[in-house]
């Protein structure tokens, strides 16, 4: 009871981790829906070398593991000339490893739209970014709602990784605190009790935009 | 990078396939006994695994490697990196698996049960040869494509103490100041590793595909 005693009277720095845990998986969950989006084009495209591309792109992030990318990221931004903070490479590394991941949802989920229903707007006079963007995006993302549900559910996992890069994140504020005062379980405790607080939170949130998505039909 | 940084890539790389299998090993048959528990709603029991289920598939392996690691030791028992890294995957691909064989179950046509038993058969005669030989083949798939994410997910293991690949590479980086470099064939094992398990998967579903007469 005492190492929650402590962890309490630290619940700012808790907070902050929190904070940051919050603010980059939301940032990265955006960002990596909207370049997934577009690589998405790229797999459903018809020229071959451009279809090809994407879906090696794609591949090789599902092969390897979140952390090996972050590294990479950390280390390779600044041998190119470009100096991040460690913050904004966890982000970076979050983005292109998920937007793989959304590219092959969205994929998913527009392979299974019918054909007449991209003809009837066509018809419409809708082609390019606009038909894209008004006709095929929105069924898409709202047919792939639960899936997104869980991806936003392992970016959130994916976060804790970047503990090791010195991002100040939830399992790094606990980390912390538990070698200042030795606290481990309190602090390691408290830590799962609010990702899995985060992914309730997410799995809540896809319920409700589901049910908002059957009254709309 | 030398031959010998090399050869400590590859030793991280057995060190990784190792404990992942280990994890694996304790993680599907407890899965599955986590499930069949589920299946059969057994009170209080049934609810204690839907919530150890919820909370370990919520927790990143990098905070629950951390907490056996740290927290373990302070209740006064000792524990080393190894079992730590294998208590740490097993306890997340178990929830995982859980799901899994909980899906299969739960799709298992009823009838087929009823008919079982109307044949005299035990409910552990037939869950040995009626349900398992079925559950496991629509399983399999779910089942690699969780090995492979546990592979994705182990270099958190790393942060404990366990030599893997990603902590080959740490070494390696730190020593020769060119981190990139290490890292690069690091990563080039890991997706080697995956595909390999693709690989398998698709050569196992084929092999038990031939024998199964078409499904109607």
């Amino acid at each position: 009871m005492h190492g929650f005693l402590i962890v309490w009277q630290n619940a700012g720095r808790m907070a902050d981790g929190l904070a940051n845990t919050v603010l980059l998986a939301t940032i990265g969950t955006a960002l990596s829906l909207i370049l997934g989006a577009l690589l998405a084009t790229g797999l459903m495209a018809k020229s071959g070398p451009l279809r090809f591309g994407a879906q090696w792109l794609v591949d090789s992030m599902r092969c390897i593991p979140f952390l090996l990318l972050a590294y990479i990221v950390y280390y390779g931004l600044p041998s190119i000339g470009v100096n991040f903070d460690n913050w904004t490479a966890g982000l970076c590394a979050i983005v292109i490893y998920n937007a793989a991941y959304m590219a092959e949802i969205v994929r998913g989920a527009w392979s299974g739209l019918p054909p007449d229903y991209i003809e009837a707007a066509l018809s419409f006079g809708f082609h390019g970014v606009s038909l894209y963007r008004r006709i095929v995006l929105p069924p898409v993302v709202l047919a792939a709602i639960p899936i997104i549900g869980n991806q936003v559910i392992q970016v959130i996992k994916d976060t804790a990784f970047l503990m090791i890069i010195a991002v100040p994140e939830l399992t790094h504020a606990a980390s912390a605190i538990q070698s200042k005062y030795y606290v481990p379980f309190a602090a390691f405790i408290v830590a799962v009790g609010l990702y899995w607080m985060l992914c309730g939170l997410v799995e809540g949130g896809v319920r409700w935009v589901e049910r908002r998505a059957e009254a709309r039909r | 990078m030398t031959a010998a940084d090399l050869l400590s890539l590859l030793q991280g790389a057995a060190v990784t396939v190792a404990l992942s299998l280990a994890g694996i090993a304790v993680g599907v048959p407890l899965g599955l006994s986590f499930a069949l528990a589920r299946w059969a709603r057994i009170p209080v029991l049934s609810q204690l695994i839907a919530l150890y289920v919820s909370v370990l598939r919520a927790t990143p392996l990098v905070t629950l490697g951390l907490l056996i690691f740290f927290a373990i030791p302070s209740f006064g028992f000792d524990i080393d990196p190894i079992p730590a890294a294998i208590l740490t995957l097993a306890l997340n691909t178990t929830a995982f698996n859980c799901e899994i064989w909980r899906a299969g179950l739960i799709d298992f046509p009823r009838p087929q049960i009823e008919a079982a038993r109307a044949f005299g058969m035990s409910p552990s005669l037939a869950f040995r040869r009626i349900i398992l030989p079925q559950v496991w083949r629509t399983c399999l798939p779910g089942l690699v494509n969780e090995i492979t994410l546990l592979i994705k997910g182990s270099p958190a293991i790393a942060v404990v103490g366990v030599v893997d690949i990603t902590r080959a590479a740490v070494r390696i980086g730190a020593q020769t100041y060119e981190p990139l470099p290490p890292f690069l064939v690091a990563t080039a094992l890991y997706f080697v590793v995956v595909l390999v398990f693709v690989r398998i998967q698709r050569a196992v579903e084929a092999a038990t595909n031939e024998h199964l007469p078409r499904a109607a």
